[in-house]
């Protein structure tokens, strides 16, 4: 990534990727508080991926700042200039929508025609334009075809040819894969980002599925009930998340009793190093990624704290994840299938965790995906 | 368990394993005999009858008849009511149709208009003329006395936009309801001011339902008889009015081959008017799903 | 669906304390637009009901208020044969025999095409519209020969039903088949049909229940079909209420009874409406 990102506008100028800056923003709906007071800055040519659950604050945070709603509170400024109280259609951004947003009378071309049609834009450029458009999404043979005649993932790459035409300062993206099948969702995810790199924007980019933000965000903002609980890389969330709810929500948990001393705690008769390493002494629930149980060593003994028998093998391709039952509470560990080959449901295994740092919390809060305490 | 296949008037299924063996389509046949009768061969005379001389004889060049300007006083009557009152009750009740639309889709206003629709499209007829002869009616008019109330047609036209605009509405309303929020928010965000994404996304997308719309009220206009008959039945201003004149005339049985050909001018006119609706509907729903 | 121009999401009114943002002053636009709209088409609307009403109980001088028109109902004499309330009699037996006739010559039918006879289900909706290509007018000038038979012997009025149930068909198949698209047929006759159902059993007593709204709101247009109903009636010189009260405004154009009538025959149609969405309401939708 350089560190300067340009966009390229027609005329072949550099045009520098901007800043989206936003500050305390509040949206409340009646009773409802669908923001508090956010705090969220993009840096030039960043793609943050919103994540989160329905409900979470993530489209109110993308449709606030493209405009189509206003709110209660709070400062937009985009490239310097603020935008709060300027009119949707003002704002220079581009937008792609979960689904149905193509006009359905016009064909390809003119959909994504339109925005320079509105711009006043010559006919010959508007249609060169939209021609580079669909070809930087790999669309260019169905320029005369009409929305209905294209598939889903046609579709919404015909929207994002279209939000990209007009040469926006940000391009904002409200769960633009949802709708679709899962194998195009996966490609046309990786395609998102591609053109976002080569474009250089600024990308504001929401979803509820937490593989589609991680595999493409310079830096994932995980929400929750109108709050950012942690804002960071990808890499940064998965391994280091900030609170318990991002630790459940991103990627699966195991939630294991163990006991804190002097900054370490032990779980299961494994001593672990802790995230936070000034956590005060005590017994806590510890988080445990199932990539992080493997197997122990043949020469482990034949009971212990994390012996015990395997009640189920999910088959996931590459890996397989292994569900064990210890007696008094159980875990999944993720192994690659090929140490899994040899289990299956019945059998007796012996597990041990990797020591990589924990996150602990001292309550024993429901919503965790692994299992039960005793 | 005895198979059977029943008739429509539900033929007790025959017990111990007997089966009838008729072919499913068999129990449509109530229905189909039916309209036949009372629907296919009344028009079938009718046309058949136009074409006829009044000593039994074909002669399809009655169909001329139609061109002479008697007749055709008639029929361009008929079409000036129609279109005003069409246009009228088009333009109205796609606005009304607009306002409740954009409001709460389970409000109380809603479903208040709507349920009134659906009487209103229905209420026309005597009951209408009677209404509007006591409210602006030169003799009675409890509102006002309007001058122009037995005026042809801008007297009768106001009095069918009361039930052209319930119509409209309950078949513009689908159609508005059809014209996805996504739509507009992503025309703003691709910098249409209110005006242009009604000029380009808006209108367009909504047009084959209002012209639809508007043939439908067309038509709807144009077999109307009971509303104009008691507004005003000394003179024949529309074809109905005249058909009925032919009708209950007694001068003889050349008359009769009149109402019919009067009658089959009537059922081209609207035939091609519906057909017309049936194809703008066809696109209006492609779009609109 | 989602209403065009419903750009923010709150149920409720603009929140306190928002500073006057683009949206909420667009929605509050639209608002007046709305109630300005509804105030003017409800008057239109509204008015000449009211005149209705309001002449109905109008007494001898202008500006009176009197019953008379209301009690002339039922012994109003008319210009001919026969007095108004047979009238109404008549139209009223005509309304639920026709009403009977349609719904039992349409449902078991449309049904039945769903289930077992698919390739029908066009020509059905083609035959089920075309009355509404060939309006009335047209149709008694082609029933005036088939009726001139039945004339002979000399039956009543209520012969009308024949015809009137072809114009009722439109508006009855757009009603039933609403109603037959939001019930999965298919599948629930099929469930019926494996638990041992006979056709019969499946057509009235599984699927017919699932259509109670559909059919309650066919029944109601049908009604409402018949108690307007004047062309043919008049046409084929047959006597109902839309005739008769026709005839007395040719003799007295202003006797009150004919705005007593008309108007309780609006009020007839409304109340039943009422009913109809109170049933909808309670059973949920179709």
């Amino acid at each position: 990534m350089t560190s300067s990102p340009v966009t390229r506008t027609r005329d072949g100028a550099a045009r520098d990727a901007v800043e989206v800056r936003m500050e305390g923003l509040s949206r409340h709906y009646g009773p409802v508080v669908a923001l508090d007071r956010l705090d969220l800055t993009l840096q030039p040519g960043e793609l943050i991926a919103l994540l989160g659950p329905s409900g979470c604050g993530k489209t109110t945070t993308l449709r606030l700042l493209a405009g189509l709603e206003d709110a209660d509170s709070g400062h937009i400024t985009v490239g310097g200039k603020d935008l709060t109280h300027v009119s949707a259609a003002k704002r220079d951004m581009g937008m792609v929508f979960q689904a149905y947003s193509l006009f359905p009378h016009m064909t390809v071309r003119q959909n994504v025609a339109f925005g320079l049609r509105l711009r006043r834009v010559e006919a010959a450029k508007r249609d060169r334009r939209a021609l580079e458009m669909l070809d930087l999404v790999g669309l260019s043979t169905q320029a005369d075809r009409y929305p209905h005649q294209l598939s889903g993932g046609q579709q919404q790459r015909v929207a994002l040819a279209r939000a990209l035409a007009i040469e926006p300062q940000v391009l904002l993206l409200d769960e633009p894969l949802s709708a679709l099948d899962a194998k195009v969702r996966a490609q046309l995810r990786d395609e998102i980002r591609r053109i976002q790199l080569e474009v250089g924007i600024t990308t504001l980019f929401v979803t509820h599925d937490q593989e589609e933000a991680l595999a493409i965000a310079d830096r994932v903002g995980v929400m929750r009930e109108g709050h950012l609980e942690q804002l960071a890389p990808p890499i940064e969330v998965y391994s280091r998340p900030a609170t318990s709810f991002v630790a459940e929500f991103v990627g699966l948990s195991n939630r294991l009793s163990g006991v804190v001393r002097a900054g370490d705690v032990t779980v299961r008769g494994c001593t672990l190093p802790l995230v936070e390493r000034d956590t005060p002494d005590g017994e806590v629930v510890a988080l445990i990624r199932p990539e992080a149980v493997t197997l122990a060593s043949r020469a482990a003994a034949e009971s212990g704290p994390l012996v015990g028998t395997v009640i189920a093998v999910t088959f996931l391709g590459a890996t397989s994840r292994v569900t064990v039952d210890l007696g008094d509470a159980s875990v999944m560990a993720q192994l690659s299938t090929s140490d899994a080959t040899e289990l299956s449901a019945g059998s007796r295994v012996a597990l041990t965790i990797r020591p990589d740092p924990v996150l602990v919390s001292a309550d024993p809060a429901a919503g965790s995906v692994a299992d039960d305490e005793a | 368990m005895a198979v059977a296949a029943t008739t429509k008037t539900g033929a007790r299924p025959s017990r111990a394993g007997r089966r009838l063996s008729a072919p499913a389509w068999v129990g449509t046949v109530p229905f189909l005999a039916y309209v036949a009768i009372f629907l296919l061969l009344p028009t079938g005379i009718v046309i058949v009858d136009a074409l006829k001389n009044p000593n039994g004889s074909w002669a399809f060049s009655n169909v001329t008849e139609l061109g002479n300007s008697l007749v055709r006083g008639y029929f361009i009557g008929s079409f000036k009511l129609c279109l005003i009152s069409s246009l009228a009750g088009a333009v109205l009740g796609a606005i009304l149709a607009y306002a409740i639309a954009s409001g709460d889709p389970d409000g109380a206003v809603r479903r208040l208009y709507l349920a009134a629709s659906g009487v209103l499209a229905q209420f026309g007829g005597v009951t209408l003329a009677f209404a509007f002869q006591v409210l602006i009616g030169p003799t009675v008019g409890l509102l006002f006395h309007a001058s122009w109330y037995y005026s042809f047609p801008w007297g009768i036209a106001l009095i069918y936009t009361y039930f052209q605009i319930p119509l409209m509405v309950l078949v513009f309303l689908p159609a508005i309801d059809g014209v996805k929020v996504q739509w507009r928010e992503a025309s703003e965000n691709l910098g249409a001011s209110a005006w242009q994404y009604w000029r380009y996304v808006g209108g367009p997308l909504l047009m084959p339902a209002f012209l639809g719309g508007l043939l439908l009220l067309f038509a709807n206009a144009l077999s109307a008889f009971a509303t104009i008959q008691a507004w005003e039945n000394q003179i024949a201003y529309i074809v109905p009015q005249q058909i009925s004149t032919a009708l209950s005339s007694e001068v003889g049985l050349s008359n009769v081959n009149v109402a019919d050909l009067l009658a089959l001018g009537m059922v081209v006119m609207v035939a091609i008017v519906m057909t017309g609706y049936a194809l703008l509907q066809r696109r209006a729903a492609r779009w609109l799903r | 669906m989602a209403p065009v121009t419903a750009l923010n999401e709150t149920p409720a009114a603009a929140p306190a304390g928002r500073p006057g943002g683009l949206q909420v002053r667009r929605r509050r636009r639209l608002n007046l637009f709305r109630y300005v709209v509804f105030t003017l088409f409800g008057l239109f609307f509204v008015l000449p009901l009211l005149a209705l009403g309001r002449f109905s109980l109008e007494g001898s001088k202008l500006g009176t208020w009197s019953l008379t028109a209301w009690r002339q109902i039922a012994s109003y004499q008319g210009s001919g044969i026969p007095p108004l309330l047979s009238a109404i009699e008549i139209t009223l037996e005509l309304a639920v025999i026709t009403c009977v006739v349609t719904m039992a010559l349409l449902l078991p039918t449309m049904i039945w095409i769903r289930l077992r006879v698919r390739w029908l289900t066009r020509t059905m909706e083609i035959l089920c519209l075309l009355p509404l290509t060939i309006p009335a007018i047209v149709l008694v000038v082609g029933l005036g020969p088939v009726y001139n038979r039945i004339q002979h012997y000399e039956l009543s009025s209520l012969m009308l039903f024949w015809a009137y149930v072809i114009l009722a068909l439109p508006y009855a198949y757009r009603a039933l088949a609403a109603g037959l698209n939001a019930v999965d047929v298919e599948t629930i006759s099929e469930a019926a049909r494996s638990l041992g159902a006979s056709w019969f059993t499946v057509i009235f007593r599984v699927i017919v229940p699932n259509m109670r709204q559909a059919i309650l709101n066919a029944l109601l247009l049908t009604w409402a079909l018949v108690l307007g109903e004047f062309t043919i009636a008049y046409l084929l010189l047959y006597s109902n209420l839309q005739v008769e009260l026709y005839s007395i405004s040719r003799n007295t154009p202003n006797a009150g009874v004919l705005f007593s009538t008309s108007f309780a025959a609006l009020l007839f149609a409304f109340i039943l409406l009422l009913i109809l969405s109170f049933v909808g309401r309670r059973r949920g939708r179709g």
